[in-house]
C-alpha cells in the first residue's frame, strides 16, 4: 500500500495501465510489466481473468476468454509473479472478480499477494458491506489495500462512506458503462469529474473506463489525480504485441 | 429457523448482492421499493386481475388417477402448463412488468435460454406496449428457432450473446451489461430465482401464487392444506420456489427438488448443481455453482434447455445445505421416458424440464396414502422436435 501512496503523493498525474494476465500469450505477464515500467507508467493493474466478467465490455471479455484458453490460472499467475519485486518498483494491483479469489481462499490469496509484493486488490463484485464485515481484517493483515469504485450514479452519502473505507485511491468509473464502451467524454462526464473534485475527498481519485488516448487522459486528469487505461491497451497488444508498448505509452502523455 | 430470505436477501449463507458498483443504484432502487410496491392494494389488484383474466389462473390442481394407480400413491398435478404462453414463467413476468411500470421504467431487458422466459417477457411487453430486448446465446438462437420467431412476432428484439460459451449464462451476462449501460430507464426482468438481491425473493413472491392456490385447492380435495410432499424440477428454481413457498416453514411438508443429471452425474455432461456445485458467486448471488477448482464457471449440459444453468437460486442452495430439501438428479433418458409415460397415462405432454420431476417415481417410493403434489411447470409443445428425435416418432 505504501508504494501506491508514495506514487500518488507527487504532483505528477498518474497513468495506470490494466492488462489481462495470460494475454496475448500465456508467458507475456512479466514481459508486459517490465515494458510498462520501462515506459514510465506509474501503476499497473494485473487482470486475473474470469469466465464471466460481467462489468467488462467485449475487448476485456475476449482477452479473458483467450487468457483462460491459454491456460492462465490464479496459481500460475502467482508463479509468474514470484520474484517480480527484484526488478519492478512501481505499484502492482491485482484486479479481478471475486469468485476465483473465493475459490483460492481469501486468506491464502492475500498472503500470496503479500509474499509477492502486490500492493492492492480491486474486486468490483465484492460489495462494500461484505468486505467490511468479512474480509477487511484479512486484507489489512496482509498489507493490502482494497479499492472501491464510484460511478456517476453513486450518491454523495455513499461516496463519503466508500472514501472513509478506502486506503489509497478511489476508482472513479467515468460513465454508466462496462469497460471500453464509450469513446470520448461528453458534457455529462466532465460535470461529474468536477462534481467529484469539489467533494474534496480524502483519497485521490483515479478515473477508469473510456480512457483510450492522450485527449481522454488529459480530460480525465484535469480534475482527478490519474487515469487508468484498459481496453485501449489490450487492443494495442492484440495488434502490435508486447514489443511496442513504449510507443503506446508515449502516445498518452 | 426460516427458509425465506432475510432483510439482506440471504437464505442462510446464500444470496446477497455481489455486484459491481455500477449496478448498485439499479438493485438498490428495486430493493428499497419491491416489497412496498407489491403490498399496495393497487398492485395486488392489478396483479390478481391479470393472473386471472390474462394468464388463466387459478390453474387446476388435478388428481392424476392413472399415474397414482401405477405408482401406488396419491399424485396431484399443479397445472402450470395451462398458463398463457405454456409455463409458470409468465407469473413472474406479469409481476415484474407491473413493478417496472410503478418504478417508471420504459424499457425492458431479459435473458433467455430455451426461450420460454423470453417469450413470457416479450408477451407482457406487448401487453403493456413497452420496448423489449431479449438476450439469447448465439448457440441457443440456432437450436430454439420457434421461440425466437415467437419473440419477434411479439415485437421483441432478440440480441445474440456472442461472448463466452454463447448460452444462457452468457445471455445473462449480456443482460446485466446492458443494465449497467442503461441504469435509469431500463428494468431487467430476470427469469428465475437467481441474480442479486432482491431478485430471488421478488421472483419467489411472484411465483408463490402457485402454492397459495395449492393450499385451498388441496383443502377442497383432501380436506387439508398440507400435502406430504411438493415436487418440482429445478433449473434456476422459480417454479420450485413457487410450489414450495407457502410450505417452506412447514416441516411436515417434504420438499423434493429434481435436477437434471444430463448424461449422468459423473459423465462430465450434467447440470446437477447440488451434486456437482461448490459455493461461489454467479450473476451477483452467492450460491452453489458448477465451476473449475480455479473458480471459472463451467458450462452445464441437459437435454432440456431450461435446466441448463450452472447455478441454482440461493433459496435452493440453502434447502440443500440445510437438509430441508431432498435433492434428486434425473438423467436425460429417465426424463424422456417419464415424459412419454405422462403423455400416455394422463394425456398431458409435459415440457422436458417438467418430465424430470415425473421421473422420481422410479427412483423413490412413497406411502400408499401419501399426498404428492408435482408442479407441472410447462407444456411440451416447444419440445416436440426433441421428443420426435429422441423417440423416432
Ligand atoms: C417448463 C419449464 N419448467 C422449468 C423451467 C426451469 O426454470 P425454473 O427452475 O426457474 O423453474 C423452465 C425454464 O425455461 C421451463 O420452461
Amino acid at each position: 500500500m505504501n508504494r501506491i501512496k508514495e506514487r500518488l503523493n507527487t504532483d505528477k498525474k498518474v497513468l495506470s495501465i490494466y492488462f489481462t494476465a495470460g494475454y496475448p500469450n500465456l508467458g507475456d505477464t512479466v514481459p508486459i510489466i517490465h515494458e510498462l515500467e520501462k515506459s514510465g507508467v506509474d501503476m499497473i493493474e494485473i487482470g486475473l481473468p474470469f469466465s464471466d466478467p460481467l462489468a467488462d465490455g467485449p475487448t476485456i471479455q475476449e482477452s479473458s476468454t483467450h487468457a483462460l484458453k491459454n491456460g492462465m490460472t490464479t496459481e500460475l499467475l502467482f508463479e509468474q509473479l514470484a520474484g517480480i519485486r527484484k526488478t519492478i518498483s512501481i505499484p502492482l494491483i491485482i484486479m479481478g472478480y471475486f469468485n476465483p479469489v473465493l475459490q483460492y481462499g481469501v486468506e491464502e490469496f492475500c498472503a500470496k499477494c503479500q509474499e509477492i509484493g502486490i500492493d492492492g486488490v480491486i474486486l468490483p463484485d465484492l460489495p462494500f458491506d461484505v468486505y467490511q464485515e468479512e474480509y477487511e481484517a484479512i486484507f489489512k493483515k496482509h498489507g493490502l489495500g482494497n479499492t472501491f469504485l464510484i460511478t456517476p450514479q453513486t450518491s454523495e452519502e455513499r461516496i463519503r462512506k466508500l472514501d472513509a473505507a478506502s486506503d489509497g485511491f478511489i476508482y472513479m468509473v467515468s460513465s454508466a458503462s462496462t469497460t471500453g464502451a464509450k469513446s470520448g467524454f461528453g458534457e455529462e462526464q466532465l460535470n461529474y469529474f468536477e462534481r467529484i473534485a469539489a467533494l474534496k475527498l480524502t483519497n485521490p481519485q483515479i478515473v477508469g473506463f473510456g480512457i483510450s488516448n492522450a485527449e481522454t487522459f488529459k480530460a480525465a486528469t484535469a480534475n482527478a489525480k490519474g487515469a487508468i487505461i484498459g481496453s485501449a491497451f489490450i487492443k494495442h497488444l492484440t495488434q502490435h504485441g508486447v514489443s511496442t508498448i513504449d510507443k503506446f505509452v508515449a502516445g498518452i502523455r | 429457523m426460516s427458509y425465506h430470505a432475510n432483510e439482506k436477501g440471504y437464505y442462510g449463507e446464500f444470496g446477497g448482492a455481489f455486484i459491481p458498483e455500477m449496478l448498485f443504484p439499479n438493485c438498490e432502487e428495486l430493493r428499497q421499493n419491491y416489497v412496498q410496491v407489491m403490498e399496495t392494494d393497487e398492485f395486488r389488484r392489478e396483479f390478481q386481475q391479470l393472473l386471472k383474466d390474462y394468464v388463466g389462473r387459478p390453474t387446476p390442481l388435478y388428481f392424476a388417477e392413472r399415474l397414482s394407480e401405477k405408482y401406488q400413491t396419491k399424485i396431484y398435478l399443479k397445472r402450470e402448463d395451462l398458463c398463457h404462453t405454456g409455463a409458470h414463467k409468465v407469473n413472474n413476468t406479469i409481476g415484474q412488468i407491473l413493478m417496472a411500470k410503478k418504478l417508471g421504467k420504459n424499457r425492458i431487458i431479459a435473458e433467455t435460454g430455451a426461450g420460454q422466459h423470453g417469450v413470457a417477457t416479450a408477451t407482457v411487453c406487448a401487453l403493456m406496449g413497452i420496448e423489449c430486448v431479449v438476450y439469447m446465446g448465439e448457440i441457443d438462437i440456432a437450436r430454439q428457432a420457434p421461440n425466437v420467431a415467437r419473440m419477434k412476432m411479439l415485437g421483441a428484439e432478440v440480441r445474440p450473446a456472442k461472448s463466452g460459451s454463447r448460452t444462457l449464462k452468457d445471455a445473462t451476462n449480456e443482460a446485466i451489461r446492458d443494465w449497467i449501460n442503461n441504469p435509469v430507464d431500463t428494468h431487467y426482468i430476470i427469469g428465475s430465482v437467481v441474480g442479486p438481491h432482491p431478485y430471488p425473493d421478488m421472483v419467489a413472491r411472484f411465483q408463490s401464487v402457485i402454492s397459495e392456490e395449492v393450499k385451498w385447492q388441496l383443502k377442497e380435495k383432501e380436506g387439508r392444506e398440507h400435502p406430504d410432499y411438493v415436487v418440482a424440477c429445478v433449473g434456476g428454481g422459480s417454479n420450485a420456489a413457487g410450489i414450495y413457498y407457502h410450505y417452506l416453514d412447514t416441516p411436515e411438508v417434504g420438499i423434493i427438488a429434481v435436477e437434471a443429471a444430463g448424461k449422468g452425474i459423473n459423465s462430465g455432461e450434467s447440470a446437477a448443481t447440488s451434486a456437482l456445485g461448490k459455493v461461489g458467486i454467479i450473476h451477483g448471488s452467492k450460491t452453489l455453482l458448477m465451476q473449475t477448482p480455479d473458480g471459472q464457471i463451467t458450462e452445464p449440459y441437459s437435454i432440456s434447455a431450461g435446466l441448463d444453468y450452472p447455478g441454482v437460486g440461493p433459496m435452493h442452495a440453502h434447502l440443500f445445505k440445510s437438509g430441508r430439501g431432498e435433492f434428486i438428479s434425473i438423467t436425460d433418458d429417465d426424463a424422456m421416458t417419464a415424459g412419454l409415460e405422462l403423455s400416455q397415462l394422463e394425456g398431458i405432454i409435459p415440457a422436458i424440464e417438467t418430465s424430470h420431476a415425473f421421473a422420481i417415481f422410479n427412483h423413490r417410493k412413497f406411502d400408499k396414502d401419501a399426498v404428492v403434489v408435482i408442479n407441472l411447470s410447462g407444456r411440451g409443445d416447444k419440445d416436440l422436435n426433441t421428443y420426435i428425435g429422441y423417440f423416432k416418432i
